[in-house]
């Protein structure tokens, strides 16, 4: 392939990618209610943003959901991982078998069923919010699992035996030799969680309160709705994420960018280079 | 009691037979019972002899398979340019290619919703493309990765082997390149596939009032409709079971890609 058009290719597939997110962020700074009208500056999106209950309500709501969820789904997975290493073959595969199921299976229907199950088999109410979460830590616990059981592969066994052998209780050596090893896979599923969990709608939608939202429901509810200020104050909103988006890409970029360089200087300094 | 490593998997045990289990046994009791708790076949049969519903079942096809062929087209090159690419910024260039995943997918639809609206009139008038448009939008980072990670562990040495022995460039993308990246293809077709029969709120925003599976469940769900909605929720069930069949041990890295996909 010629490599210009290989690179028109490539920078189509990003500008396709871009532009809508891009758009929206220039807009997001006018006084304008719909795309294409006439650039005039503005920040009232952004005021009626963080100043507007329902709006703020629904953001901090979304947030603490996501914080909530996923620090259970974590715990539960990542014991679970454990437990199912150590544990014998069969009962590992069933483990893994039932792990799979929701990380294949349409959110439609996992929230679907698990609404049947709580709300109308077993009467739970939706107003408990005890659905939602069940729902949200259904939906992560398995990416937890299936980021820390593969660290726990990786691990020497014999660390493990040795710390038994100079006297460490069963607890101690699990602590202290086992999670520091598998660390790097609880923390990379807890950030899974968290966006798992934020990106949600149709778990939410069918295990929610009325009366809450996340930002997904509501912002397509929004859309429906059409209440003009509403509708362009969420364009200020992707825009913020988006920003907070980049931010947290460069950070992570730099640390392991100087991780990568310590790591490097380690070598050299072993290997007298 | 004593503490034991194996003891700590109970409670996600428990977790996974109360909240992914049940439920699925939930679905298949009503499915096939009515509101008295007696058996009946009706939702069963009603499902396949109603043509509304059939129909439903048709265009959520016709709409998956159209989806996962254009983000294939659009995600194969990609990933094949980005992995030949002898630039050094690969991995910066995938992170530009994932972030847009991290904003919440209805903001993203909105955003693409306003482009559109701007540049077609009226969104009524192109349902069909304008679904398969968002859902691409939305979908295709989920293909360009697992394919980017088939390709770029790529041996490069057999292309070497295969030019050595004189296969042409695209006999030997046709014989070695494209097999060995079969895993990344399935793995990214898994991850459009099932979306996009399901993930009705794309089309709602995007003003397509046809339904698709996804939406038939939901208004099952507003209507307090649990057995017939039990029903859908059965048959996606049995789509999604024979599709991993289907494609095998090939999808063993699905859920790791859809974990790359997002971090």
């Amino acid at each position: 392939m010629n490599t210009w058009i290989k690179r028109i290719f490539f920078i189509l597939v990003i500008a396709f990618l871009y532009v809508p997110i891009l758009v929206l962020a220039v807009y997001s700074f006018t006084d304008a209610s719909n795309i294409g009208e006439a650039l005039r500056f503005s920040g009232h999106n952004y005021v009626t943003l963080f100043t507007t209950e329902d709006l703020t309500g629904m953001i901090i709501g979304t947030v603490i959901l996501a914080l909530v969820s996923a620090a259970i789904a974590t715990i539960l997975g990542t014991a679970g991982a454990i437990g199912a290493f150590y544990s014998r073959r069969r009962i590992a595969a069933s483990m893994d078998a039932m792990n799979r199921i929701p990380v294949v299976n349409a959110d439609v229907v996992t929230g679907f069923s698990l609404c049947i199950l709580l709300v109308v088999v077993f009467g739970a109410s939706k107003d408990s919010f005890f659905p939602l979460v069940a729902g949200h830590v259904t939906l992560c616990a398995p990416f937890v699992y299936l980021s820390v059981l593969p660290k726990l592969k990786q691990m020497d066994p014999s660390i493990y035996e040795a710390a038994l052998d100079l006297g460490a209780t069963p607890a101690a050596a699990l602590f202290r030799i086992v999670i520091p090893q598998i660390v790097s896979g609880i923390v990379s599923g807890f950030a899974l969680a968290i966006t798992l969990s934020l990106d949600d709608y149709f778990i939410a939608t069918y295990t929610k309160p009325a009366t809450f939202d996340t930002i997904s429901t509501y912002v397509v509810n929004a859309t429906k709705g059409a209440q003009t200020n509403i509708k362009t104050a969420l364009w200020a909103l992707s825009t913020v994420i988006f920003a907070i988006v980049v931010i947290i890409v460069i950070a992570a970029n730099i640390r392991s960018a100087r991780q990568a360089r310590t790591f490097s200087d380690t070598y050299r300094e072993r290997a007298g280079i | 009691m004593k503490f034991s490593r194996k003891a700590l998997g109970i409670p996600y045990y428990i977790f996974l037979l109360v909240f992914v289990a049940a439920p699925l046994a939930v679905i298949i009791v009503y499915a096939f019972t009515n509101g008295q708790g007696h058996f009946t076949a009706v939702n069963f049969i009603g499902f396949f002899t109603d043509p509304n519903t059939l129909g439903t079942l048709c265009y959520s096809l016709a709409i998956a398979i159209v989806t996962t062929v254009v983000c294939l087209l659009i995600a194969y090159p990609t990933a094949y340019i980005l992995a030949n690419s002898n630039i050094k910024a690969k991995a910066v260039i995938l992170m530009i290619i994932i972030m847009p995943m991290w904003i919440n997918f209805s903001l993203r639809v909105t955003a693409l919703k306003e482009v559109l609206s701007v540049l077609e009139g009226n969104l009524a008038f192109y349902p069909f493309f304008n679904t398969v448009l968002g859902m691409t939008y939305d979908f295709l980072p989920f293909m360009i990765l697992p394919i980017y990670n088939t390709l770029s562990k790529l041996d490069g040495s057999l292309l070497e082997a295969a030019a050595d022995l004189g296969a042409g460039k695209a006999s030997s993308f046709i014989k070695i390149t494209l097999p060995l990246s079969l895993p990344g293809i399935v793995s990214g077709v898994t991850m459009v596939f099932l979306p996009s029969m399901t993930n009705y709120v794309i089309l709602d925003m995007l003003y397509n009032s046809t339904y698709i599976m996804g939406s038939l469940i939901g208004s099952y769900f507003s209507a307090n409709n649990w057995h017939a909605g039990s029903m859908i929720a059965l048959i996606l069930l049995l789509i999604i079971g024979l599709f991993s069949l289907f494609t095998g041990s090939l999808t063993d890295d699905a859920a790791e890609s859809k974990g790359g996909a997002l971090l």
